[in-house]
């Protein structure tokens, strides 16, 4: 394999929280323009591995991380490196929608403020709105009510709108946590859906509690056990063909 | 369930109450009742101050009582220039406390770390606010008016108020950032916004009615202090230009109201029966009205907010 073809890749990650630690050893390679699920039972440390993609677990308190995240080739720990660029470079959806308390165009645009050093022009905030909207399927419900407080819309519409927000910045990676544990069957089917549509320009890594989504609608599957990687291979494999037993014992639900 | 058909007119009909039910009834009614009973005790002193000041002093309150000047050994007169020294102590009191107060808050709790030093300086704010008046004022007298040297004065009578209301300020400033949900936060940081951003643009549009709330009720502390000013920078008498605003200078010394109302109970003879009583409902009238808008502003603002 590649190794450009790598979007982010650890090696013998460790993370503890204060004496608890959370990660053991992860080293991983996660593959360019594919959607990856993170599955495994409650308390196995997928978000928090998830979390570590964007150094954001730096803002929970005493967290201490041992080995090597690089993204697109770039170690994230490099002194060099800024929190704030990488951040921008990737993106977060939570599980929970969490649009800002204002307008929804301001919500999509928010990203492009304050990441611009001048005052960006309204044309090109407007095209921003259009395009990102488009793209995750809500111009054409919202562009009469762009202006409507985003928590007034329907919890599907957030987590659209969640989405749609990172996309102005242009991002290569986004990263989801459990982004329908919240939404019904409908909202989830087209969550997954614009999953599928985005996959190929954005790298997807998403963590699920769901085993029918990560089958759905993921290519690798990665399992974690006890903050430990037990399998990463393809979603069909992993399902079909678990080599590890641990792995078949949970997707067939003997734990979780 | 193991009921028995043969004997029916033994066993109870669903749903129908017997004497353990209205045991407990009475005791909810009872209950309800000493606590609605509270209720009362509490209103009726603060009813009754209110009432008996205002029934007290309304006589002698007129426009021209609230701007013309004590006069007669303050037997006679109005109360024009312990009104404008009230305001003035209180402006400049919070020209100094809101911005120190509103933005050592924001540190707190947007910035700081959860260490001990944070938790030394939270408990050092909440026993701030129960330090006696008295205390505060004798640290106004050694600090501002004496080392300082700025002698007994507007200014250092308002530092002295400003540092005893200080608490008032973070304590509400931190509620009302609190208030606001970590997810915004959250949504904020992961799109790479430095705090201050965050900050500006979704923390304090989000908190402002909480933290214009703490202003308020700070204000109607400052205006009710009395021994803090007594001791650096409020005096018994003191005639000013009357209808003029700006009549006080920061190093003058002030009448204040609350001064002006220990003063005219204890320390002249001869005055009207009314006149303690009129001072003490301007004092309480102002306080009220300033409170109300602080009320006013909060539900307008809430009014604005959804989440």
């Amino acid at each position: 394999m590649n190794e450009r073809d790598n979007s982010i890749t650890t090696r013998d990650l460790c993370l503890w929280y204060g004496k608890f630690q959370a990660l053991i050893n992860v080293t991983i390679n996660i593959r360019h323009g594919l959607i990856t699920s993170l599955i495994g039972p409650s308390g196995c440390g997928k978000t928090t591995l998830l979390r570590c993609f964007n150094r954001i677990n730096e803002r929970y308190g005493y967290v201490t991380t041992t080995g090597e995240i690089k993204l697109l080739n770039k170690n994230i720990y490099d002194p060099d490196v800024s929190l704030i660029e990488l951040r921008k470079s990737v993106g977060m959806v939570f599980q929970r929608p969490n649009p800002l308390p204002i307008s929804v165009y301001e919500n999509v645009v928010f990203g492009l403020r304050i990441h611009s050093d001048r005052k960006p022009a309204r044309s090109e905030l407007d095209d921003a709105v259009e395009k990102a909207l488009t793209e995750v399927g809500l111009w054409n419900d919202l562009r009469d009510r762009l202006d409507t407080k985003a928590t007034n819309l329907q919890l599907e519409q957030q987590q659209k709108l969640c989405i749609a927000r990172l996309l102005p910045l242009k991002p290569e990676i986004i990263l989801m946590d459990e982004p329908c544990s919240a939404l019904d069957v409908e909202a989830t089917r087209a969550i997954e859906e614009l999953m599928l549509s985005l996959k190929g320009r954005y790298s997807i890594v998403i963590v699920t509690h769901n085993m029918a989504q990560a089958r759905r609608a993921s290519d690798e599957c990665i399992f974690m056990l006890l903050g430990e990687i037990i399998e990463h291979a393809r979603t069909a494999d992993l399902f079909l063909n678990p080599k590890n037993p641990k792995t078949a014992e949970y997707i067939e639900g003997r734990y979780g | 369930m193991n009921s028995t058909p043969s004997s029916p007119a033994t066993s109870p009909a669903p749903f129908v109450s017997n004497p353990r039910v209205r045991r407990k009834l009475r005791q909810e009614r009872i209950a309800q009742a000493v606590f609605a009973t509270m209720v009362v005790l509490m209103l009726l002193p603060l009813l009754g101050i209110l009432v008996y000041l205002v029934v007290r002093g309304a006589p002698l309150i007129s426009w021209e009582f609230l701007t013309t000047n004590p006069s007669k050994g303050m037997t006679a007169g109005g109360i024009w220039s312990a009104l404008l020294g009230t305001v003035w102590l209180v402006v400049v009191s919070l020209a100094f406390s809101a911005p120190i107060g509103v933005l050592a808050a924001v540190y707190l709790n947007e910035y700081a770390k959860d260490n001990w030093f944070t938790r030394v300086v939270n408990l050092a704010v909440v026993n701030l606010a129960g330090v006696p008046s008295i205390v505060h004022a004798l640290f106004g007298l050694g600090a501002f008016v004496l080392f300082f040297g700025m002698g007994r004065s507007i200014l250092a009578a308002s530092l002295t108020l400003a540092v005893m209301t200080m608490p008032v300020v973070i304590t509400a400033t931190r509620e009302a950032l609190g208030a606001v949900p970590m997810s915004f936060r959250e949504a904020c940081w992961n799109v790479g916004a430095t705090r201050w951003q965050t900050i500006r643009r979704i923390v304090l549009p989000n908190a402002v009615s909480g933290i214009l709330t703490g202003v308020i009720l700070e204000i109607s502390r400052k205006a009710g202090e009395t021994v803090p000013i007594m001791f650096t920078g409020a005096v018994f008498f003191r005639a000013i230009p009357e209808g003029d605003l700006f009549a006080y200078r920061l190093t003058d010394q002030c009448m204040a109201l609350s001064m002006h109302l220990y003063t005219v109970t204890t320390q002249v003879t001869g005055a009207p029966a009314a006149l303690p009583f009129a001072v003490a409902t301007v004092l309480i009238l102002a306080i009220i009205l300033i409170n109300a808008t602080s009320i006013a502003i909060r539900a307008w603002l809430r009014s604005h907010r959804k989440w």
